[in-house]
């Protein structure tokens, strides 16, 4: 497997007045997982989703050639908040939603950086939904996480902005009477140049994923204290290959444990065809497309029961970073009036002389 | 002079002089205000200049609520304060007659534009009569001109629409006021030629309107004298004219050069701050990171995230928005990284007047946060001193690793005066060195002196730890519930604050060191404060002036000079934070002198207020 940095990560640049050493690329040690855990102990729920997004994360952490100090783990409030703790990297727990601005912050000032921003579905959508919309919009060289159990747990199981409409929690003892949002329906909307799902237990899908990871990777995860099951229906090992669609770019949108269901479209709308039945071949199935925007709209609101979930790379395009464009523009700047001389700033407009009497 | 020669009238020299041009929003009296601030400026007398727009855009032509004023004082001495009232009101519409009337004391100048008083612009305003004809302005010295027309008249055949004729009336009445003052056009020409450069007729009409402006003072002979007043003796070195917003951004790419780290400043539009972000966006070339945030508090967030990487995070707002940054600056406090927090206060509770001054964030910035989490809070008082104190509040953000509050205000951000630029050479490094030792590192290893934590930035091998909004144990940083950390953890945060207090300058008196009256102040008060007791000094009054730059901590001898006069008077533009906290700290029965009209305070409130209390002093005595 290739390993792919979402074409904007840019690795060991020199970094610029923030007292850091430089980074050159030269020889690096060759880390292993164990480089990456931390000495912190590890204080999810036992059977918690989030020990095997950990495990994950930490697994194919050497795979992208950075040293461990340029990684850094940023997070917001939540269970998945604790996830830095447990990286043997830089990690800062910030607080209820605002890591995607605080990554922002410093992704700007240090390009050299790799920025991973862990989340959850309430901390991502609900109290931090704005920053989500916006860091995305913005092409922030960053990889956010968001671990969706569709559960607050770390404040004892209420509703989140994706429960099921009518979902009984102890905050909706009569469930809940809001209509949940589609993680990724809110990434496309915002023009993430990278959207991905995965699953906790699908730990080889989950490593890919996480190697390919770009701006925004929605994890199901479950609960097993508040919300026990929450994708259970789709993810469990004996339904998982026939209520999960498994994408691959450039290949037909084929799954089933028979591989013999397909997507068709019928003028604009997904169907479910039967290879071999009313003369269905493979080449009446969809072929996906990352770059597609309708194929991505398409497969970021299909879901469970009437579609199988898509998993894996729902779209991956390729646009200038925020980073990138913040510092094109301070170079060109540069190259224009030159470096700037605070003596000449402070006498620049209209200065006039009071002689000494 | 080069335009025009001398004129029969006569000549009478004054010492300060101020002019309030009001008119229309739509009417250009900032900009006709900021010529002849310049102009008075480069002629070499002290300036200062206080505008006072509406908020909206555009209110409705000719309304109340449309109304935009600019006041400016000019003068041979040395000034602090815009004046406490015009001596000259220009008002270019019944509106700008009706709002501002009342400043102009009994036998100012009032020069109209009488081509405005129609009777749809006088019922507009509630005018039953034409108050230019029916004797109600009889106690002022009042003259009405025809501007609108003379105007036109003057751009004649240029072929400029009636609107663009209409635009440029706001030159005319600056004409007539260069006339008057006896200023040379030159500067203002040669503005509007590079201004309108690329659009020659605009240029054309502009030029022809100052004029006319000043010609109509020249031939007509409705002004009897004409008006000098002399360059002040400003102390020598090289000026510009500067507002307290330009000398704040000014400072912050100072400082940012003095520590030789990336600026980066994180904001979300508000009034009146956003011309501190519009200006440092400017300066990609010192490497200024500008970051237009989707809110407030991504706008802080960044600015924290930049801090965590090594760089100078800062964010700049007013009141609301730092009500919505409480909780990331709780989160700068526990993690203790530095970070600067601009506050342009403005009028509230809520939206409030936003483009009205105020004073009334000090509790809100010193307490506004879940638990006891302080931070240092710095406040210029002048619009020139917020250049130094934004690098001193950089010096305190790196030294101390903590986040500092500058505390500016609608006054001082707007409000101009002459800058004698500082020598680049003399202005102290701030610089700090990022820990990059790994032997013996701990994320919350303080330093013995000053209590800061090491900045230990990503990147730097060998020092990879987690930090983080929850409490964390002394020395290693990890989180900690343990009772007895935390107690400890709180006293040393509160410690180091505190301890900022022997590395400040401290507490300057300016008058006697002990009697009977300390007036007391903090930002922009500054200027009315002075002035009035200069004038109580003056009377042999025993008054002195005290101006707090540091509200917290505050300076190490805040106690003694508060306790060396029988009465304390503290005038603020709230009711009664400086003055509750010198109370609270020090047992000490200060008074609140207190006013929150959108206003800055006038000489003469404070004068009269102070000589209130020396009175009931001497009462006391006998």
């Amino acid at each position: 497997m290739t390993v792919e940095t979402n074409g904007n990560g840019a690795k060991g640049k020199e970094t610029n007045g923030n007292g850091a050493a430089a980074t050159a690329v030269t020889e690096l040690p060759v880390l292993t997982r164990k480089d990456f855990v931390s000495d912190q102990e590890v204080r999810w729920c036992p059977g918690c989703g989030d020990y095997s997004i950990l495990a994950q994360t930490q697994k194919v952490m050497p795979d992208f050639g950075y040293p461990k100090e340029n990684i850094v783990f940023i997070s917001g409030i939540g269970c998945s908040g604790r996830l830095p703790y447990y990286m043997n990297t830089y990690g800062f727990h910030t607080i209820h939603g605002r890591a995607p601005a605080i990554a922002t912050g410093l992704k700007a000032t240090r390009q050299d950086l790799m920025v991973w921003v862990i989340t959850g579905d309430g901390d991502a959508l609900s109290i931090g939904g704005n920053h989500l919309i916006h860091t995305l919009r913005r092409n922030v060289d960053l990889r956010i996480i968001m671990f969706n159990n569709r559960i607050y747990g770390l404040t004892k199981g209420q509703a989140s902005p994706t429960s099921e409409l009518g979902k009984v929690t102890k905050s909706t003892p009569y469930g809940t009477v809001d209509f949940p949002i589609s993680p990724l329906a809110i990434a496309l909307a915002a023009e993430a140049s990278f959207i991905a799902r995965s699953v906790d237990t699908h730990t080889e899908h989950l490593q890919q994923t996480l190697q390919r990871a770009g701006a925004f990777v929605e994890v199901l995860q479950n609960c097993n204290i508040f919300n026990d099951g929450a994708h259970r229906e789709f993810t469990d090992r004996e339904v998982r290959e026939d209520r999960t669609l498994q994408l691959e770019h450039g290949k037909p949108m084929i799954f089933g444990k028979d591989r013999d269901k397909g997507i068709r479209l019928n003028g604009h709308s997904p169907e479910i065809v039967t290879i071999g039945q009313d003369g269905i071949t493979e080449a009446d199935i969809l072929v996906h497309d990352e770059t597609d925007p309708l194929i991505s709209f398409m497969l970021a609101h299909i879901y469970w029961p009437e579609f199988p979930v898509p998993v894996g790379v729902i779209r991956r395009i390729v646009k200038p970073t925020h980073d990138e464009m913040l510092v094109a523009q301070l170079d060109e700047a540069t190259a224009a009036r030159g470096k700037g001389d605070l003596k000449k700033l402070l006498n620049s407009g209209e200065t006039w002389s009071v002689k000494a009497s | 002079m080069t335009t025009a020669e001398a004129t029969p009238q006569t000549e009478r020299q004054l010492e300060r002089v101020t002019i309030r041009f009001a008119g229309d929003s739509g009417d250009g009296m900032q900009l006709t205000g900021t010529q002849f601030t310049r102009n008075a400026a480069f002629y070499g007398n002290d300036i200062s200049t206080f505008p006072d727009y509406p908020a909206e855009i555009r209110a409705p032509a000719g309304s109340l609520p449309g109304v935009s004023g600019f006041q400016l004082s000019f003068s041979s001495t040395e000034i602090h304060t815009p004046g406490d009232s015009p001596d000259v009101l220009i008002a270019m519409n019944p509106a700008a007659l009706k709002t501002n009337l009342g400043d102009l004391p009994p036998g100012g100048a009032l020069v109209v534009n009488e081509d405005a008083f129609t009777n749809q612009n006088l019922q507009k305003v509630g005018y039953a009569s034409n108050p230019l004809t029916d004797g109600s302005l009889k106690q002022w010295n009042l003259f009405p001109v025809p501007i609108s027309t003379l105007n036109s008249r003057a751009l004649e055949g240029i072929g400029l629409t009636n609107k663009q004729v209409d635009l440029t009336k706001n030159f005319f009445a600056l004409g007539l006021m260069f006339w008057l003052y006896e200023r040379s056009m030159d500067g203002t020409l040669k503005w509007i030629d590079e201004k309108f450069s690329k659009r020659p007729e605009i240029a054309e009409g502009n030029r022809r309107a100052l004029k006319a402006g000043y010609n109509f003072g020249e031939t007509t002979e409705i002004f009897h004298e004409r008006y000098i007043v002399p360059p002040a003796k400003l102390k020598p070195g090289t000026y510009r004219n500067i507002t307290g917003n330009e000398a704040t951004a000014l400072g912050f790419v100072a400082a940012s050069q003095l520590a030789g780290r990336t600026l980066f400043y994180g904001s979300y539009p508000i009034t009146p701050a956003s011309d501190i972000l519009h200006q440092l966006a400017g300066y990609k070339n010192f490497g200024v990171r500008t970051f237009q945030a989707e809110d407030e508090i991504a706008a802080i967030g960044a600015a924290i995230g930049a801090a965590y990487g090594g760089a100078m995070g800062m964010t700049g707002t007013s009141g609301p928005g730092i009500a919505l940054k409480s909780e990331a600056l709780g989160l700068a406090i526990m993690v203790e990284l530095p970070l600067v927090v601009i506050d342009v206060q403005r009028a509230g509770p809520s939206t409030g007047m936003p483009t009205k001054t105020e004073q009334a964030d000090l509790l809100q910035v010193m307490f506004g946060r879940n638990s006891d989490s302080p931070l240092a809070i710095v406040a210029p008082a002048t619009p020139g001193e917020c250049f130094g104190i934004a690098i001193e509040a950089w010096r305190l953000a790196l030294k101390y690793m903590t986040p500092v509050v500058y505390m500016s205000d609608a006054f001082l951000g707007t409000g101009a005066e002459p800058w004698p630029i500082p020598n680049v050479d003399d202005l102290p490094s701030i610089a700090v060195t990022n820990r990059t030792d790994a032997s013996g590192f701990y994320p919350y290893l303080r330093d013995e002196t000053t209590l800061a934590r090491p900045w230990a930035v990503p990147g730097t091998p060998g020092l990879e730890h987690r930090i983080g909004g929850l409490e964390k144990a002394d020395i290693l940083g990890n989180v900690s519930y343990d009772p007895d950390n935390h107690d400890r953890m709180q006293r040393l945060r509160q410690a180091k604050i505190a301890g900022i207090a022997s590395d400040i300058p401290p507490l300057d008196v300016y008058g006697p060191a002990e009697g009977d009256l300390l007036i007391l102040g903090w930002g922009s008060s500054y200027g009315a404060i002075r002035s009035a007791v200069e004038r109580l000094q003056g009377e042999g009054k025993s008054v002195a002036h005290a101006h707090l730059r540091y509200l917290n901590p505050f300076p190490a001898n805040t106690e003694a000079v508060v306790r060396a006069y029988k009465r304390v008077l503290i005038p603020e533009l709230n009711l009664g934070q400086l003055v509750m906290l010198i109370r609270a700290r020090f047992l000490v029965d200060a008074i609140g002198y207190n006013k929150v009209r959108g206003k800055p305070f006038r000489i003469a409130e404070i004068e009269n207020e102070a000589m209130r209390i020396l009175g009931e002093i001497k009462k006391g005595k006998q």
